[in-house]
């Protein structure tokens, strides 16, 4: 009787409990599972945590809406992985938050553009892509490069990032400014960043004066070279 | 203007005392439906011409395609089919319980400014550099909650003038505006869950990270198309297709079974957004599964709608504002017949990251979104502003010709731009290496991307003509009001 439509459309609170049961049961039955992440999340050596710095840009890529042309991952399909490389694993995103896979490629995917090009070759093409890629649609981001990175609240940033669920030691929180400003002099001593963050790349910024350029030039360089690939077994991965 | 509007109703039985609706806070949203309309449409002008001709980027950080692309979705999303959603639904609710809408003008006023506060706060944000970064979710976390509060008093609102109405039963409307509402409070605060950098900044860290935050963006993503571009606009067939066709509902059953299959359905089908990438495959199977049984609720819809019609199409020869909720029902069966079919595997091997994606997009945006509110703006304006007829039939088919032909161009375009992307980035030469670089197909793609501008213009171009024609129906003397009493509302 209760589940009969004539008695449900004359009783409001009951036609919305029951449309709650109804939109609930879907995202249950696929959303829970995922957060049993040894299932879901292969075991790959190598992902870390970024590096301040690049966690910076990373923001800068976010804030710009750079997901609204480019994706960053990487499908298992044959002419995608011979285009970018690796298709991508559910590891390489894993610290990511917001994830940034996106929907549209109106320029290429970037999961894999780390080391693909050199820093010189970003910093001019942000700065004018149309004098490196005639063909490009993509915006000039000149002004990056005369905004000077604000970071003050990156100590935050590191410690907001371990509530949510990435693994940042208190070490790497104490040092995240210093370790920020390492990483964006094209001459800074990189060895104790490093250890901390292996396979950070530097940029080719000015010694203490950061730009929000140098911080997305540091993100873009990571971009899918964390992933030791010569560890994975297939078979294991999948686990 | 005055608190209350007078609007007797019609044929009130013997023991019914007359309900006095509130059409203010309709007619505050109806204004603030075709502003946000012309403001939506405007910045995806500009958008496609920025994909034409990068140079109209300006190289501003502010005007940036980034930057604006989600001052674009938002404007159509919330904005312009948020306003025409409240106007609609606070306009059917009071009509089909025969009730005056609940609770005060205050908070009916709150519910108006403040979601129209809301809207504009969030785009100011984007353009100058906060964002969540998840697709049409870009608000950061102190908007969010200002809008769950008022979400919340719309729930209110509108629930608990459902529960005090005189009608023993709940019109079919009202079934799919109540799961709109409590749907999206759902969704919002599931997609939205964050940690913000301190009390005194914008940004924040989402809660999810990689595979986890990408299956819940896309439930909460493509239930946004699912219950708020869907549910909720089929709430507005259900009234305003039969009022303007004068003819009851085609079938009850067809309804009944509809809503619950659409309901239950469409909240599994958001992995199909991702095939082939790291989600789970089982994950990306049941997505598809469901979005291909998709296809019945949503052609159920379809049918109860067309349907309607049985004995009355002669009025689509006379009536052009039955001629846009008409079409909009038939662009509602196209577009839910070709997303099934995009969110096979296979098929979406070809469409996924290509413009073919946008354009079906459009199809369902322009098409059905737009087009049925266009159809209850033609109805609804008269009657709010209590006035004989529409200032101009002529210029209403005007519209509904520019605009068609401007959809046409739209999806025709991009249907080639985004299938030729999809086979050139999986071309192989005859040695065996891909044949294109990417940037071929950038350049292969730019004479739609031209028609796909013009197609876009021709649909600004027609809603441009039916702001004027709706502004000139209150302003004319040519539409006078029917009473003298009604007059003296109007007037003020």
């Amino acid at each position: 009787m209760l589940f009969k439509q004539a008695t449900i459309e004359k009783n409001a609170i009951l036609m919305v409990v029951l449309t709650l049961v109804a939109i609930s049961i879907g995202g249950i039955v696929e959303i829970i599972p995922t957060f049993t992440n040894e299932t879901t999340i292969e075991k790959v050596k190598g992902v870390r945590p970024y590096a301040p710095l690049e966690l910076a840009g990373r923001d800068i890529y976010v804030r710009e809406g750079c997901y609204t042309c480019h994706s960053q991952q990487i499908r298992a399909l044959k002419d995608e992985v011979e285009r970018y490389g690796h298709y991508s694993l559910a590891a390489e995103s894993m610290y990511d938050h917001p994830f940034q896979w996106g929907s549209k490629r109106i320029g290429p995917d970037l999961a894999r553009v780390g080391g693909k090009y050199s820093n010189d070759w970003h910093y001019a093409h942000l700065d004018h892509p149309q004098a490196l890629v005639p063909e490009s649609l993509m915006p000039r981001y000149a002004f990056l490069g005369q905004t000077p990175l604000d970071t003050r609240l990156i100590e935050r940033k590191l410690r907001v990032s371990r509530i949510v669920g990435v693994p940042y030691t208190d070490a790497q929180i104490a040092n995240a400014k210093a370790d920020l400003l390492v990483q964006a002099d094209a001459a800074g001593d990189n060895d104790a960043l490093l250890k901390s963050y292996p396979k950070a790349v530097q940029a080719s910024g000015k010694a203490g004066e950061p730009t929000e350029m140098d911080a997305l030039v540091a993100y873009l360089q990571v971009l899918g070279t964390m992933a030791d690939f010569g560890s994975i077994e297939p078979a294991k991965m999948r686990r | 203007m005055s608190d209350i509007a007078m609007a007797p109703i019609q044929a009130a039985s013997p023991r019914t005392r007359a309900v006095v609706y509130n059409d203010d806070v309709i007619r505050k949203f109806t204004i603030a439906t075709m502003f946000w309309a012309a403001v939506a449409m405007l910045v995806g002008v500009v958008l496609a011409a920025q994909l034409c001709w990068p140079a109209v980027n300006l190289g501003f950080s502010f005007t940036n395609f980034g930057r604006l692309r989600p001052v674009h979705t938002s404007a159509a999303i919330f904005a312009f089919g948020g306003s025409a959603l409240f106007a609609t639904s606070f306009y059917i609710v009071q009509r089909t319980c025969r009730a005056r809408l609940w609770g005060g003008t205050a908070l009916h006023n709150f519910i108006f400014w403040g979601y129209q506060f809301f809207i504009v706060m969030a785009a100011l944000s984007y353009v100058m550099g906060y964002s969540r970064g998840q697709e049409y979710s870009e608000p950061e976390w102190h908007l969010t909650l200002f809008l769950v509060i008022i979400w919340v008093a719309y729930a209110i609102v509108y629930i608990a003038t459902v529960l005090v109405r005189e009608e023993p039963h709940i019109y079919v409307s009202n079934w799919f505006y109540m799961a709109f509402i409590v749907t999206v409070a759902v969704l919002v605060l599931g997609n939205n869950a964050a940690v913000p950098l301190s009390m005194y900044s914008a940004k924040g860290y989402t809660a999810y990270a990689g595979v986890t935050n990408a299956l819940i963006q896309w439930w909460y993503g493509h239930n946004a198309v699912g219950f708020f571009l869907t549910a909720a606009f089929l709430g507005m067939m259900y009234y305003f297709i039969p009022k303007q066709a004068g003819r009851p509902v085609y079938s009850y059953r067809l309804s009944v079974v509809h809503f619950w299959s659409l309901v239950f359905m469409y909240i599994w089908a958001g992995p199909h957004h991702l095939h082939y990438t790291s989600l789970p495959d089982w994950t990306q199977t049941l997505g598809m599964v469901f979005s291909i049984m998709l296809w019945m609720p949503s052609w159920g819809g379809m049918i109860n709608g067309l349907m309607t019609l049985s004995g009355a199409w002669d009025k689509l020869r006379t009536d052009p504002g039955l001629r846009f909720s008409v079409t909009a029902v038939g662009f509602y069966g196209m577009s839910t017949f070709e997303g099934p079919v995009m969110s096979i595997r296979s098929v979406n091997a070809l469409a996924h990251y290509t413009d073919w994606v946008v354009g079906h997009v459009h199809s369902g945006a322009l098409g059905w979104v737009a087009f049925i509110s266009f159809g209850a703006m033609y109805y609804l304006v008269p009657i709010l502003w209590n006035r004989k007829s529409m200032y101009s039939h002529t210029l209403m088919a005007w519209h509904y010709w520019i605009a068609t032909l401007g959809i046409v161009l739209y999806i025709t375009a991009l249907w080639v731009a985004g299938i030729m992307q999809g086979l050139m980035w999986r071309a192989y030469d005859s040695f065996g290496f891909l044949q294109y670089a990417f940037s071929d197909s950038v350049n292969a793609v730019h004479p739609y991307y031209v028609i796909r501008f013009l197609g876009g213009a021709l649909f600004l171009t027609g809603t441009l003509i039916m702001i004027f024609n709706l502004l000139m129906t209150v302003y004319s003397p040519q539409t006078a009001p029917k009473t003298q009493r009604q007059s003296a509302v109007a007037a003020e």
